[in-house]
């Protein structure tokens, strides 16, 4: 039985990862733009994501990610899936 | 910071195979690098293609890369880092069994670049090949000394990691040129007294991950292709996921199979590809960078020389103790990969 998401989770990963503050990471800030967090950050980000949830990134997606929102939104369909599942 | 989310090992994956040392122990002995003098700096390479200091600088930590003249030979730079090994291992070469001579860029097809360091170091009892496993070749190289040692085939083996890397880089190309550099690293290896020097070992290959880094005619190879100039070419990203997973099995694998925790690691000598690569999977883990060996900012990535480079200048620079856990851990183009624990003699 999956467990609902937490955003909190979730920001405080990416911050561990990007080594800025929670509340930095919001919905609509660009992982590029406003958390500076290049192409390899984003690697490493997914990575750790993917170990948390438990959930596989296809490399595609992976180049759709642009936002925080992005990766939420992911993460969401995937907890949905599960719990119809 | 050590990152706290539990590892998982991902679908498709191949499992691991580790083994803890049998028969009779081996350790390191000496060792001896050589690098080309030719320096060349981020900042000269901003004046040769699109790039900068600052973008070479963030993505991979390297500064500098120590390119050799051309026309240099990978033979030169081995015989080098070999001579250096012997004289620390107080060893002559007329004592040497066996010469294995890691490379992905040996100076021609055949005869081995193994033969030609026999005959340069007048070592005629030595059995001698080029074992080719890209930047995993020296653990590789590593782990068949030890293997014969145990078995009582050899004791006095010369493991060689040699490159000359600058031949195979097109310097219009911002993506890789600006990552590898040449060098050497040798180490006599020799038996230990029992629970000492090398105590585990993780080996594995996995060739589904071929296209991930090359050179040349990626299906064919270069010489089916008559490729005239092949050129390394590397998926990044894949790469780069790759090489932090497996550093983190690796890590796991042999401290298990040697019967010590992950906190116990006195010195991590990893390969130097890339640091970011280093630092995500010292972060995952969890080992400060004070307890790893990292020299790529001076030299790049020198492929199966890299692990040899900084483990010899971990020792010269006292950084290694008598009864000290190292664990050194390599991967690369195969894909491929090896880790060893040792128990430092």
């Amino acid at each position: 039985m999956a467990t609902p998401l937490d955003f909190k989770e979730l920001q405080e990963l990416a911050a561990e990862i990007l080594g800025i503050e929670p509340d930095q990471v919001q919905l609509d800030k660009s992982f590029a733009k406003d958390l500076a967090a290049d192409s390899l950050d984003l690697v490493e980000l997914i990575a750790a994501v993917e170990d948390k949830y438990d959930v596989e990134l296809p490399e595609a997606e992976l180049e759709k990610m642009k936002v925080i929102g992005d990766l939420w939104k992911f993460l969401e369909q995937k907890t949905a899936e599960r719990l119809e599942a | 910071m050590a990152i706290t989310t539990a590892y998982r090992t991902r679908s498709g994956a191949v499992p691991l195979r580790s083994f803890k040392t049998k028969g009779r122990h081996s350790a390191i002995a000496g060792m001896g690098v050589y690098a080309p003098e030719k320096v060349i700096t981020n900042f000269d390479l901003e004046k040769m293609m699109d790039t900068s200091d600052k973008w070479i600088t963030e993505r991979t930590g390297i500064r500098t890369r120590h390119i050799a003249e051309p026309g240099t030979t990978t033979l030169e730079l081995a015989t080098k880092a070999a001579r250096g090994a012997l004289d620390a291992a107080g060893i002559t070469a007329n004592d040497l069994d066996m010469i294995l001579v890691g490379t992905s860029s040996p100076d021609g097809p055949f005869p081995s670049i193994a033969c030609r360091i026999q005959d340069e170091l007048d070592a005629p009892g030595a059995v001698a090949w080029d074992m080719l496993a890209a930047c995993t070749s020296f653990v590789y190289g590593l782990a068949t000394a030890d293997s014969f040692i145990a078995t009582e085939r050899a004791d006095n083996v010369l493991v060689i990691g040699a490159e000359v890397l600058s031949r195979m880089l097109d310097y219009s190309n911002r993506g890789t040129a600006v990552i590898f550099g040449d060098g050497a690293g040798a180490a006599v290896v020799r038996p230990a007294p029992d629970g000492a020097g090398f105590l585990s070992w993780c080996l594995g290959s996995d060739g589904r991950g071929y296209l991930q880094v090359t050179c040349g005619n990626k299906e064919l190879g270069a010489y089916a292709a008559k490729d005239p100039r092949p050129i390394i070419e590397m998926e990044g990203p894949d790469v780069f996921k790759f090489a932090v997973d497996i550093f983190i099995r690796q890590a796991n694998e042999v401290c298990s199979a040697a019967g010590i925790s992950m906190e116990d690691i006195d010195l991590w000598v990893p390969h130097q590809a890339n640091f970011r690569i280093i630092d995500a999977a010292a972060r995952r883990i969890g080992l400060p960078l004070d307890r790893v060996a990292i020299n790529i900012d001076e030299y790049g990535n020198t492929s199966s020389a890299s692990i040899p480079i900084a483990l010899e200048e971990a020792i010269r620079k006292g950084r290694v103790k008598t009864g000290d856990h190292v664990l050194l851990a390599g991967f690369g183009s195969g894909l491929t990969w090896g880790a060893s624990l040792l128990k430092w003699v």
